[in-house]
């Protein structure tokens, strides 16, 4: 039953000595973050001894890096093809100048992170999508990177665990982009046709190409509460259908009751329920 | 005077050009429509069913569009819904156990955008079709007739060959889409739709579609007479290949890899 104790005693303090670099101190000049949803402000020190999310329990979005610190053992992550990184192909204007600021602005050379960990123990491949860069849009380097993770995940019979936020294709790619849905999906078939697991975890916001293909295909898709998940944007939808939305659409809560979302799981508990998942798949089966 | 991108989405969209259901009756004989996808309903917008392409039984699939106004209202524009492509999903799987080569003829602007939809799992029900047309154990092709719109369109096209009309387009985005995301206006559509490269002709260069087929006497019998003749010869060869899946694979994973640097790192 200890899946059932990790999951009414929420662990929301880091480890003593743990993964986040943030000092849990109060000061007057200290800046706050105000929650869109109980519209309360928060010292960020606060927040970030709380994995960010509010103490009222809204989840603010998390770096890729950041992501990766609070899921993976220390210093577990190996990154794979980091140099890794979009062109321009089409010339498409005004990209080569968004892609350089995308950059800077991130830190990252591209909108998700592969590589090799290890949560609660257990090796896995990883990918964690960035906010922070494009909106986590998938382009061509995008899908390369996440097909040659699936693909090493083959080879060497891992798990993939994948945490996916993303606005969707990247549009300045044109049909490349939208290639990559159908490359990516390609490579996970083959990862599951070796009865390997692959496990997604849905954080604000995965819509567009990213939802209508990798982050559609795992074997169990977890969400974070809250989390906005869809295909079509909401704004077009309401703009097509000259209907209200009904309250709540297009979050975790409604893929859930819908039949599309295996569970909800607070961030306070993603090591444990992911480490649990990954150990349970790696019992007795063929991994 | 040369044709611009955004003439061709406009050819491509036009109401008189031949629909899905056009190019069944056209190219094939005996089709018997298959409806519903067993789960939810029958979604008008994919036309599926078996027929015979000069004698060699087929399971066809085709997004149809509609004429006239009432029909066109009926099939949703030719916007699928999730039990579209479940329906479509579910026919590829029963021409798998009889080991019926599949052809997709797409033309939609894009899968439906809608609350049912969203409530239904368009995006899983696309994202099924990518996974399960991967491992489809009999051959597939897809021609693109008229408007290839994203993920909407794709969920019909992960085959063993991609063939496109001449003045069909295929894109990540409607071009009026793009402009109102990145230039936050609609009309500069003709701009967006030349940097998408999303022609018939850009997508061959981009190596995305295997060939164009030309359109002279479009929707007549000539017509179909001479891609009848080209899917026939496809279909014996597809028939004939022993490792389809694997080269399926490989023609989708090759897309999009010389295009970044770094390419060497790991």
């Amino acid at each position: 039953m200890s899946i059932l104790k990790f999951r009414y005693n929420p662990k929301n303090e880091l480890e003593p000595g743990g993964r986040s670099a943030a000092p849990v101190q109060q000061d007057e000049s200290e800046p706050e973050r105000t929650c869109p949803n109980c519209r309360k402000s928060t010292p960020v020190s606060r927040l970030w001894a709380n994995q960010n999310v509010c103490p009222c329990g809204h989840h603010f979005r998390l770096g890729a890096r950041q992501r990766i610190g609070l899921l993976a053992d220390r210093d577990s992550f190996r990154e794979m093809d980091a140099a890794l990184q979009s062109c321009d192909p089409l010339r498409f204007s005004g990209y080569e100048a968004k892609l350089e600021s995308a950059r800077l602005s991130s830190g990252e050379a591209e909108a998700v992170l592969c590589g090799t960990a290890a949560i609660q123990g257990q090796p896995c491949c990883l990918f964690v999508m960035e906010p922070g860069f494009m909106m986590g849009s998938m382009g061509t380097a995008v899908g390369e990177k996440l097909t040659r993770l699936f693909e090493y995940a083959l080879t060497h019979r891992l798990p993939v665990v994948g945490c996916t936020v993303s606005g969707g294709a990247r549009m300045q790619e044109g049909l490349l982009s939208l290639m990559q849905m159908a490359k990516v999906s390609g490579a996970v078939r083959r990862h599951s046709d070796a009865g390997l697991f692959y496990l997604v975890l849905l954080t604000d916001p995965t819509t567009g190409g990213v939802t209508a293909s990798f982050a559609m295909e795992g074997d169990i898709i977890l969400a974070e509460p809250g989390a906005t998940v869809g295909f079509a944007g909401a704004r077009v939808i309401e703009q097509t259908t000259r209907k209200a939305l009904p309250k709540g659409f297009q979050t975790a809560e409604f893929l859930l009751e819908h039949g599309f979302a295996d569970a909800i799981v607070p961030r306070s508990v993603h090591r444990e329920t992911i480490g649990y998942l990954l150990a349970l798949h790696g019992e007795g089966g063929s991994q | 005077m040369s044709i611009s991108a955004y003439d061709r989405v406009k050819t491509a969209r036009d109401n008189k050009r031949p629909t899905g259901l056009d190019f069944i009756h056209g190219l094939f004989t005996d089709f018997l429509e298959l409806h519903g996808d067993r789960r939810f309903g029958d979604d008008p917008a994919v036309v599926g069913g078996v027929a015979r392409l000069e004698g060699r039984p087929v399971t066809v699939i085709a997004i149809e569009r509609g004429h006239g106004t009432k029909d066109r209202v009926a099939r949703g524009f030719g916007s699928p819904n999730p039990e579209g492509y479940r329906k479509a999903l579910r026919l590829m799987r029963q021409a798998e156990k009889f080991h019926r080569p599949v052809v997709c003829l797409i033309d939609t602007a894009g899968a439906c955008c809608g609350i049912g939809a969203e409530e239904r799992g368009q995006g899983q029900a696309i994202a099924e079709n990518l996974t399960a047309m991967m491992g489809l154990n009999t051959p597939i092709v897809s021609i693109l007739i008229g408007e290839g719109g994203s993920g909407g369109a794709l969920a019909l096209a992960v085959a063993d060959r991609v063939w496109m009309l001449e003045n069909a387009v295929y894109s990540v985005i409607s071009p009026e889409g793009c402009a109102s995301i990145l230039w936050k206006d609609a009309k500069k559509a003709d701009e967006a739709a030349k940097n998408l490269k999303l022609t018939a002709r850009d997508a061959l260069t981009l190596s995305v579609v295997e060939r164009m087929i030309g359109e002279a006497d479009l929707g007549q019998p000539p017509f179909y007479a001479r891609l009848r003749a080209m899917l026939s010869r496809e279909l014996t060869v597809l028939s004939e290949q022993d490792a389809l899946l694997s080269q399926r694979y490989e023609w989708f994973r090759r897309i999009g890899t010389a295009e970044q640097e770094g390419n060497r790192d790991t």
